[in-house]
């Protein structure tokens, strides 16, 4: 288990986090969401050691990170954010020095090299020079270095920043892989990483935590949460329509989109709007190209949450 | 133990990665020969032994040390990796004392390969070799000092520049506290502040190490301005790493 009572970093006169609290237990993967500066990095920073808490405390399996620093670290695997490296060493002579560092020895290091090496299919750059790698490589060779020694911990920081498509596909992979007896927490600001990988999420701005659900109470806070939206064709009076899905019992609200050819209706609180909309979409026989239900929009829910509840 | 032997090894191996070993090595040898032969007069003054070699080691190392000891740090600030090495189940220290071992192994080697001024110096005569040795041993404390120095000026900078120039100005206050030039800065000063300023001095210590004066004192001098200013620098990353 990973916990932080109070967390709290200031700079100066900066807060840049304020009094954060959580728990995370074996097999939650936690998804730390926020803007750019609103503390996740720090908080990060503050479990792995590096920055020290002005006030409050985090413990790593039951080690406090300040006064056990090393047994906490032991149980830690870290990526910090950017991947730094040794840029001048070979990947190899590198995993290899962070294995020996991290107390393997002979076999056992051996071994752990060798199975990182082909569970992040880096085999083809082992002798390669890390400063001559490609972003994606680079990355690989961090997460590699992160989860070597096997920790029960793992703290990623922003892991698939600068990856293209099948790279961010391959590290979720390995992430939900290892998820089922680990605690692993990820900082992103991508939101459909949330929604793949993690099952919960934390959402901080201004150092504060503003949200602490799963992915899919979040979604469902989204006012998109069970909206029907309907997409027309051209010769469609999207006038007579508005005004038509308005009167359909359950619909709080109606918009049309701008590009005029779109058309969403928002439920009332827990009402189911789509049987009703499907059947008077066939009855006035609209000329319907689409019809959706929309299960929430993450991002949205993001924006909501962080521009206003951290201004109120 | 073993996590400064492993860090120590790695930052070695870093040393040889780059050309900046090969550079300073070759550097040291030529820069130490031509004070030895040219400005310490080697054949003119017709005496065995290495005076002329040893007597220019203050000054040569008040400019290379730091070239070597500017990146310790600054650079794992620049770079990041800092964050990585901070994070590794190593105390601060262990890393400390491990870059500061690689630096100075390297520096040994650098000077192990004037060995052929030993060799030319028992070839044309007759020298008093456990001088030439205590001296070599002298050579070595003094250019571990200029590394702790450099460790912990290194650790309190990011830019590698300002770190050197720093670490010059300073290696050059601590070969001269003996000499007029810092004592008479010190002018107002009571005798007691003048006499340890003074007995601070890296040229005095050494000058007794080169003339083959094995004192107890002027060895644990040495040692313990490392060991202080090592201890220094694990000071300075706990405060500044992450900033």
């Amino acid at each position: 288990m990973i916990k932080a009572e109070g967390l709290t970093k200031h700079y100066g006169a900066l807060k840049a986090v304020d009094g954060i609290s959580f728990k995370v237990e074996p097999g939650e993967v936690l998804g730390f969401l926020g803007p750019n500066g609103a503390g996740k990095s720090t908080t990060m920073r503050m479990f792995a050691g590096f920055v020290p808490p002005s006030a409050g405390h985090a413990e790593i399996c039951g080690f406090s990170i300040s006064t056990q620093a090393r047994e906490a670290k032991s149980r830690l695997g870290y990526l910090p954010e950017g991947a730094p490296t040794y840029g001048e060493m070979a990947v190899g002579e590198f995993l290899d020095f962070i294995a020996a560092i991290r107390g393997l020895r002979g076999s056992a290091a051996r071994n752990s090299v060798e199975e990182i090496i082909d569970r992040l299919n880096i085999r083809d750059v082992v002798k390669q020079r890390i400063e001559t790698l490609s972003k994606g490589f680079k990355r690989r060779v961090g997460l590699a270095q992160a989860i070597i020694h096997d920790p029960p911990v793992l703290i990623l920081d922003e892991p698939t920043d600068g990856l293209d498509p099948n790279q961010k596909h391959e590290v979720r992979q390995l992430i939900a892989d290892m998820s089922t007896n680990k605690i692993i927490v990820i900082s992103t600001h991508i939101l459909e990483e949330v929604d793949a990988v993690c099952n919960r999420a934390i959402i901080i701005a201004n150092g504060r935590i503003l949200a602490d659900e799963t992915p899919e109470a979040l979604i469902n806070r989204s006012r998109y949460h069970n909206a029907v939206s309907l997409k027309l064709g051209r010769d469609a009076d999207m006038a007579v329509i508005a005004t038509a899905l308005g009167n359909v019992g359950g619909v709080a609200q109606v918009e049309t989109a701008d590009d005029g050819r779109v058309i969403t209706a928002f439920p009332q609180a827990n009402a189911q709007i789509l049987t009703a909309i499907g059947d008077l979409a066939g009855a006035q026989a609209w000329p319907l190209e689409q019809l959706q239900l929309e299960s929430g929009r993450l991002d949205e829910v993001f924006r909501t949450i962080t521009t206003t509840e951290a201004h109120p | 133990m073993s996590a400064i032997k492993v860090i120590a090894a790695r930052e070695l191996k870093a040393y040889f990665a780059t050309p900046v070993a090969f550079v300073f090595i070759v550097i040291f040898l030529a820069l130490s020969g031509v004070f030895t032969f040219y400005l310490g007069g080697f054949y003119e003054r017709g005496q065995a032994d290495l005076q002329p070699f040893f007597g220019f080691h203050p000054w040569l190392y008040l400019f290379l040390v730091p070239a070597i000891s500017m990146r310790l740090w600054a650079e794992e600030r620049k770079s990041g990796s800092i964050e990585l090495l901070m994070t590794l189940p190593v105390s601060v220290w262990d890393a400390v004392v491990g870059k500061f071992l690689a630096a100075w192994l390297f520096t040994a080697v650098a000077l192990g390969l004037t060995f052929p001024m030993w060799i030319t110096v028992n070839y044309l005569g007759e020298p008093d070799n456990g001088v030439i040795i205590t001296a070599y041993l002298g050579s070595l404390l003094m250019a571990g000092a200029f590394l702790a120095i450099g460790s912990c000026i290194s650790a309190a900078n990011r830019n590698q520049v300002v770190a050197f120039i720093i670490t010059v100005v300073i290696c050059f206050i601590f070969l001269l506290s003996g000499f007029p030039l810092v004592l008479d800065f010190l002018g107002g000063a009571p005798q007691v502040v003048a006499e340890t300023v003074a007995g601070l001095s890296f040229l005095t210590h050494f000058n007794a190490l080169s003339k083959g004066v094995i004192d107890l004192r002027d060895v644990v001098y040495f040692l313990l301005v490392i060991v202080a200013w090592l201890y220094a620098t694990t000071i300075v990353l706990e405060l500044k790493k992450a900033d």
